[in-house]
């Protein structure tokens, strides 16, 4: 059986009070109360920093040359062309010899993803296929998207070995429902009436493809577990269980909340969270929606307790988190505010993309250097040994530094820097196991930082350049949160 | 090792334009101004100069790459000149130059100028410092400054030698107020006000834990020598000043690629500092040397500077700054101009204006800042950040 046999979600460490939106924009539009927070990417993530981090969380404990195709959904994509995926494959040092695809277009496309990587499976033309699944969706000022629109990220592997839950089938309902579109050079959604999408789109959809799926595959809904579909009214969330039948203990969490709704994310996101809890011989149900919805029915194997402890997924990210308190610095990290960044912050280096793709390993991937003969770990890639006393010359093996651990060998607060959100904050980072680099550190406050921190690698965008449609990335620093 | 140059290149005459945001001024004025009161002071004429080397550093806000903004600006009656960069050591290197250029007999007279005009990029601190690192480097490097390549020095020496951040930051505190005294003595120089310990621990921060007055300023400025061999000198004047070692040193990359190197020092001044002293025949330089001007580009620059050149015994600093040790009265006086603190940092003419106030003190022309017998002056720069950085040293005597 062919099926899921790894996950990984990311969840970004800021959260902000939805009545935080509403104090600041309501008095555009009262009716946008809504209740809980919503999971916001930090300045320098977008729906490829964020699903490079799920990726490295679905693939902690696997091979990364086992890997023989990436596919990337979202309806956020940095770029229009150039392939995402692409950049995400090399963040996470896969091996290039493998097949890599955007999907796109519907907050669909991430089941569209996983259907078509278990069929490529399936008819055995790939063993492993990776799908990383992010959004990072940005809703109108004072508008009711800006309220529910949340960050984040999930991933899997799918493939035949070590299956944790068997993918037993699908069914799928398309309709040419635009409910939300953006058309090219729009930045924010555009959206009909609320009732219409609830009543005709919503409701009707997840509803029509989970019941499909039922009958399809002979399941009585009573012998489900758990079933995962997206909340885009918490109302109506419920309601969708009640006519299918459902007691609300096999509706799984909707984290609408506690993390928001996360677009092409958010239906993968609420399956990693069931995958985290589920027992052997569970069936679970996953349904997107978006123009239509994809309904899928797995039955969670033994295999399933080997993943505990392993990831993060949804759990450990929930638990980690920083409340964002101010709206103006959430709409400014999200360029909604075009704030003084001041003739430093204007300054943007012509980026020769010759040198990039040359040096994409060292950028994209983290990939330093042994030395074969003293074994001295070394970043950027060097050509003779750093340690003094070797000196070897092209004796060199590639060396990933992206999933090891280290410690602030020292740092500062940078204040005169140019930086989205002051003080810069970089360091010196030692490796565990050796190898020693300057670093940006994100996800931290003034002040929380010390000599001998422990920290992790994360990948990150390190500048946008709009005027050559330029987003540069690297990896940053990150305190360890756990 | 070889044996060097030690008084066989002397320096008859130099000029060095008053420091500071001269709004009203252009580098080619500013190149004017050194060079009238350099061949003034030497009492020679263009026609005179065999050779030039010119340094600067930030070129793309500057005069331009070569050294034709020199050559033009001077109307050098097409002699030839050298551009010499080698970040914030970049003046010193233009006087090794002339000084190798003399001394191997290639010329005659060879004129040292450098000069910076940093005022034209309508913000503070020193252009993008990205800039100077190379196009690869920018694809992984922090955003980072100048200060905040220096701070993390001071977070580390802190950290390593158990100083609180109050008691580092008042020791810090120490070394730049120094300086700014000695600097209101001096008419050249940018920064001419007192600033008390509690003045300096309480400035807005720049780069934790450096506060404002633990950088030094930005300023645009130029400085000039003229070098001839040193049995020609006397025929100039009485009173030249001789080049006894001048030494450069480069980072290696372990700094910071490998982990030995611990951030609270500077291992090129180590090794730059040994060459120094042996082509001079110092062998004790606490005793020896009697005058400094070294690279304040951060007051933590200064503090771990004093121990790299043998002068403070390593994690000890602390006790020579704060009984006085380096202040204009003290045993051994550094920065008696002012510094780079007072000063401000015109990349390619700071080296040259350390020479020149060494050059005014051996002399005893210094006037209210006149040290008593000045021995030996020592001038260092330090260029890049600690990880990845250049040292010259020279050592200048009578």
């Amino acid at each position: 059986m062919s099926g899921i046999t790894s996950y990984g979600a990311y969840i970004p460490l800021h959260r902000i009070d939805r009545m935080n939106i509403y104090q600041a924009m309501g008095w555009l539009n009262p009716a946008t109360m809504t209740r809980g927070e919503k999971a916001v990417a930090n300045y320098d993530e977008d729906s490829i920093t964020m699903a490079v981090a799920a990726g490295i969380d679905c693939l902690n404990g696997i091979d990364r040359n086992e890997i023989d195709g990436l596919y990337f959904a979202t309806t956020t994509p940095p770029y229009i062309e150039r392939q995402n995926a692409g950049i995400i494959a090399t963040a996470l040092d896969l091996r290039p010899d493998i097949q890599t695809a955007d999907f796109a277009g519907s907050t669909k496309a991430g089941t569209a993803a996983l259907l078509s990587a278990y069929n490529a499976v399936k008819a055995g033309s790939a063993k492993n296929l990776m799908i990383c699944i992010s959004d990072s969706r940005l809703g109108k000022a004072g508008g009711s998207e800006e309220e529910n629109f949340g960050d984040g990220a999930a991933a899997f592997v799918i493939g035949n070995d070590g299956v944790i839950a068997n993918l037993e089938g699908s069914h799928s309902v398309s309709y040419d429902f635009a409910d939300h579109r953006r058309a090219e050079g729009d930045r924010y959604d555009r959206v009909w009436e609320s009732r219409w999408i609830r009543d005709v789109g919503y409701d009707k959809f997840i509803g029509e493809a989970i019941s499909g799926l039922l009958k399809k595959s002979k399941t009585d809904i009573k012998d489900v577990a758990k079933v995962c579909y997206p909340c885009l009214y918490i109302r109506d969330h419920a309601k969708i269980g009640k006519g299918l039948g459902l007691e609300p203990g096999q509706i799984q969490d909707h984290m609408f909340t506690t993390v928001g709704d996360t677009g092409t994310a958010y239906s993968s996101m609420i399956l990693t969270a069931a995958l985290e809890d589920a027992k052997p011989k569970d069936k679970i149900i996953v349904a997107s929606y978006g123009n239509g919805s994809d309904a899928i029915l797995f039955e969670v194997n033994e295999e399933v307790e080997k993943m505990k402890g392993k990831k993060r997924g949804i759990k450990k990210h929930l638990e980690v988190k920083k409340d964002l308190a101010s709206y103006e610095k959430y709409a400014s990290f999200r360029e909604m505010l075009p704030i003084d960044i001041g003739i430093r912050g204007e300054e943007i280096a012509f980026t020769q993309v010759s040198m990039a793709y040359r040096e994409r390993k060292e950028v994209l991937g983290l990939v330093g250097s042994r030395c074969k003969r003293c074994g001295t770990p070394q970043f950027p890639p060097q050509r003779v040994c750093v340690k003094p006393d070797c000196g070897a010359i092209d004796e060199m093996e590639d060396y990933r530094f992206s999933d090891k651990k280290g410690n602030i060998f020292t740092y500062t607060e940078d204040h005169l820097a140019f930086s989205f959100n002051p003080p810069a904050i970089y360091s010196m980072v030692d490796f565990d196991g050796g190898g020693r680099y300057m670093f940006d550190v994100t996800d931290c406050e003034p002040g929380s930082l010390k000599v001998g921190m422990p920290i992790e690698m994360s990948f990150r965008r390190k500048y946008v350049d709009r005027k050559r449609g330029i987003h540069g990335y690297f990896w940053k620093a990150v305190p360890v949160q756990e | 090792m070889a044996e060097g140059i030690k008084d066989k290149a002397a320096i008859i005459g130099m000029g060095c334009t008053k420091f500071g945001e001269r709004w009203d001024t252009g580098v080619e004025d500013l190149i004017v101004e050194a060079f009238k009161e350099c061949i003034d002071d030497a009492g020679i004429e263009k026609k005179d100069i065999d050779a030039a080397w010119f340094s600067t550093c930030f070129d793309e806000v500057n005069i331009g790459k070569s050294a034709v903004g020199l050559s033009s600006t001077l109307k050098l009656p097409f002699l030839p000149v050298t551009r010499v960069e080698n970040f914030c050591a970049s003046g010193t290197e233009a006087l090794r130059g002339a000084a190798y250029a003399v001394t191997s007999g290639a010329c005659d007279m060879a004129l040292a100028l450098g000069v910076e005009k940093l005022k034209d990029t309508g913000y503070g601190g020193l252009p993008d410092f990205g800039a100077v690192m190379g196009t690869r480097n920018r694809l992984v490097l922090p955003n980072l400054t100048a200060p905040g390549g220096f701070a993390m020095m001071a977070t580390k020496y802190f950290d390593k030698y158990g100083l609180k951040p109050d008691e580092g930051k008042r020791m810090l505190a120490h070394v730049s107020s120094k300086s700014h005294h000695n600097g209101t003595l001096n008419p050249k120089a940018h920064l001419r006000k007192e600033a008390s310990i509690d003045k300096i621990v309480n400035a807005p921060m720049i780069a934790w834990p450096l506060g404002l007055f633990d950088c030094c300023g930005v300023s645009d400025g130029g400085a000039a020598a003229i070098v001839v061999r040193a049995e020609d000198a006397k025929k100039y004047r009485e009173d030249p000043v001789y080049v006894k070692g001048i030494q450069i040193a480069l980072s290696s990359g372990e700094e910071m690629m490998y982990t030995d190197w611990d951030f609270a020092h500077v291992e090129t001044a180590v090794h730059a500092a040994e060459r120094v002293y042996k082509e001079a025949g110092v062998k004790d330089p606490r005793k020896e040397i009697g005058m400094m001007e070294l690279h304040d580009c951060f007051s933590i620059t200064e503090t771990v500077t004093y121990e790299d050149l043998g002068i403070s015994k390593r994690g000890h600093a602390k006790e020579d700054i704060e009984s006085g040790f380096f202040d204009l009265d003290g045993t051994i006086p550094s920065q008696p101009d002012g510094g780079l603190k007072c000063f401000g940092h015109p990349i390619g003419a700071s080296g040259l204006r350390m020479m020149y106030e060494m050059y005014k003190q051996l002399q005893g022309k210094a006037g209210p800042r006149q040290i008593d017998d000045p021995k030996l002056g020592l001038t260092h720069n330090m260029g890049g950040f600690p990880p990845y950085n250049l040292i010259s040293i020279s050592i200048l005597g009578l």
